[in-house]
């Protein structure tokens, strides 16, 4: 029955009652067989006469494998060379400690009140920031030479300019689109003239401002918050504070003074995009000239819904650039904070741009809509 | 037993960065068994060198042999089993920092598939024992670890597959002198106990002393020597007379400052 060859794979025999071993019996060996051998260690006894003289190799998961089978002791008759018996000390002194986990009720009432602390905390936070960046904005008249020009101006560059192409693209196909399916429904009342109403105001007043500050939000303030998040990760933002530089004022104020101001001239170029794309529409589908589209438009769309679309604009920007710097703040060193916090971020911007919306369009009601 | 093949084996290896030569020729080999240190001046690229070994980069000519084949050779399963044949401590840990101490150590253990969790469980614990952890700590996240406990569980992971080889990058960097001590020791008992093959990159002499059988000197884009401490110690060559000078000036009596 024994074969005379002796392969490095682990073998098992049972030869008159005994159970010989031989081979590796280290992981990477026992891994391509591992469901016939554990089936095969199985249906032996632990009162076996075991033979492990043939076993060229050992590793942990080998003596765990057999010791196992003897159901967590040696077994009574065992020929072992004695170099191996220092793989089956390790495992079998092995503590086994379970997570601590508390009860079921308990976790439930623990995340409640965490989520609930966790939500006066971030207002907390956000109070304290925007007290930080007021008193900076106070405190920089009188010191002129520590306004952060440079910081604003890149930020200015990365987050609105560098926004247009993709700013426009967006507008335009949004405009084609509207202005599109409006005409379809205009047609049917014979109101097509109507078209450039509803694409202005639409557009200028509502659709823009959001738009614009979902694209912000997506582009930008994740961007803000993974790279306020990773400089606390690096600990450059105590480098900063060692030197006795303002995080507030190097980092946080440029950011939101570039979205601030950039965001009313973005909503303004995408706005003026999608009233391109509009007249384009309008012109294919309802034969009304482009000329006569942007002599109607000034004369139906009142020019107050310029400025209520550029107010927008400017306080999406504020809440997005004070979301982003918030939540990067609160980043804590390891890769799940940094996910969860920049996707915490992009949505809170979101949901926070949509509910400011419907306040402006309660505040707003009188104010430039022909009635 | 086969003829036997070595661990590592570097052949007339050639790296540049751009228009930096790092390595120029570089052929060393490591005996199963040994504690090979390798020392040299920054940028020398001894932490490029270990990585040439581990395969996370390639030089741009010659060849790096692990357990006498080429890192390339072989089907998609044999290189995947040639890369758990060695564990890498990188200098900083490199632990998960999403997952808890348990599960970095498991991690490569459950990549192995077919193990129950109660086996992994208790790899994990032996593992954790093995580099002398509390088990209560094996639920700790890294961020809440201390500097030497992360080079001990990070030790823990690259261990847990048990492999033949282990490569540290600057094991004691970062570490107190007692720690740095301590972490030494541990390795050395593991290579006892184990029978691991050691290379590691140090610019701490004390680490050096106290855990190297053999020391390769990379200097001017080569080795120098790969001899023992005592014979590399007798060498004459700006870079090993600096290396150690301040261990031999440590040794004189303190004199105290201008009073």
């Amino acid at each position: 029955m024994r074969r005379g060859s002796r392969s490095a794979g682990p073998r098992l025999q049972r030869v008159d009652g005994g159970i010989h071993l031989h081979g590796d019996w280290t992981l990477a060996a026992l891994r391509p067989r591992l469901m016939v051998l554990r089936h095969q260690l199985g249906t032996h006894r632990q009162n076996a006469v075991w033979d492990l003289s043939q076993v060229s190799r050992l590793d942990a998961f080998g003596a765990l494998l057999l010791w196992r089978t003897w159901g967590g002791s040696y077994p009574e008759t065992l020929i072992m060379p004695p170099a191996l018996a220092n793989s089956f000390e390790r495992i079998s002194h092995a503590p086994i400690v379970e997570e601590p986990r508390p009860a079921r009720l308990e976790r439930l009432l623990t995340r409640i009140g965490k989520g609930a602390l966790n939500i006066v905390d971030n207002l907390r936070g956000m109070v304290e920031l925007i007290g930080h960046i007021v008193d900076e904005v106070c405190r920089l008249p009188w010191h002129p030479r520590e306004i952060p020009l440079r910081e604003t101006s890149a930020a200015f560059y990365k987050d609105v300019v560098c926004a247009l192409p993709i700013a426009a693209l967006l507008g335009f196909l949004i405009g084609i689109v509207l202005s599109y399916l409006s005409a379809l429904q205009l047609q049917n009342f014979g109101a097509e003239t109507f078209l450039i109403n509803i694409l202005g105001l639409g557009v200028i007043r509502e659709l823009g401002p959001v738009l614009v500050s979902i694209l912000v939000a997506g582009r930008s303030g994740s961007a803000i918050t993974a790279q306020i998040g990773v400089m606390r990760v690096t600990e450059e933002i105590d480098a900063l504070a060692a030197m006795g530089v303002s995080r507030y004022q190097r980092l946080i104020l440029p950011k939101v003074l570039g979205l601030t101001l950039g965001m009313p001239l973005l909503v303004a170029w995408t706005s003026a995009a999608a009233m391109i794309g509009g007249s384009f529409s309008a012109w294919m589908q309802l034969n009304i000239d482009l000329v006569s589209f942007f002599e109607r438009l000034p004369a139906v769309v009142p020019i107050a819904n310029i400025g209520i679309g550029l107010v927008k604009g400017a306080v999406f920007g504020l809440a997005i650039a004070l979301l982003a710097c918030h939540f990067g703040m609160r980043i804590k060193p390891n890769t799940e904070s940094l996910s969860s916090h920049t996707t915490t971020s992009v949505v809170a911007s979101i949901t926070v741009v949509i509910l400011l919306d419907a306040i402006f369009a309660v505040l707003t009601r009188t104010i430039g809509v022909a009635r | 037993m086969k003829a036997a093949t070595l661990p590592v084996e570097l052949v007339d290896v050639h790296t540049r960065f751009g228009k930096q030569v790092v390595h120029d020729g570089i052929s060393l080999g490591i005996h199963a068994g040994e504690l090979l240190a390798l020392i040299g001046g920054s940028g020398e690229g001894k932490t490029t060198l270990i990585r040439h070994i581990a395969g996370l980069s390639k030089p741009d000519r010659g060849e790096v042999r692990l357990f006498g084949q080429p890192f390339a050779a072989g089907t998609y399963n044999e290189r995947r089993l040639r890369r758990q044949r060695f564990g890498m401590l990188f200098q900083h840990g490199a632990l998960f920092s999403a997952l808890n101490v348990f599960d970095n150590v498991a991690f490569p253990l459950r990549e192995v598939g077919g193990l129950h969790a109660d086996e992994i469980h208790t790899l994990v614990m032996s593992r954790l024992a093995l580099v002398e952890l509390d088990p209560q700590q094996a639920w700790l996240m890294p961020s809440q670890l201390s500097g030497g406990m992360v080079k001990r569980v990070a030790l823990a992971r690259a261990l847990a597959l048990e492999p033949e080889l282990l490569l540290l990058d600057e094991p004691t960097a970062g570490l107190d002198p007692e720690r740095a001590a301590g972490f030494v020791k541990l390795v050395r008992n593991l290579h006892d106990s184990l029978g691991l093959t050691v290379v590691f990159v140090t610019h701490d002499v004390d680490t050096l002393l106290a855990l190297s059988s053999r020391v390769a000197v990379l200097a001017d884009h080569r080795i120098l020597a790969c001899e023992t401490v005592e014979e590399i110690m007798c060498l004459t060559h700006p870079f090993i007379d600096n290396f150690f000078h301040a261990y031999h000036r440590r040794d004189e009596p303190m004199t105290p400052w201008a009073r």
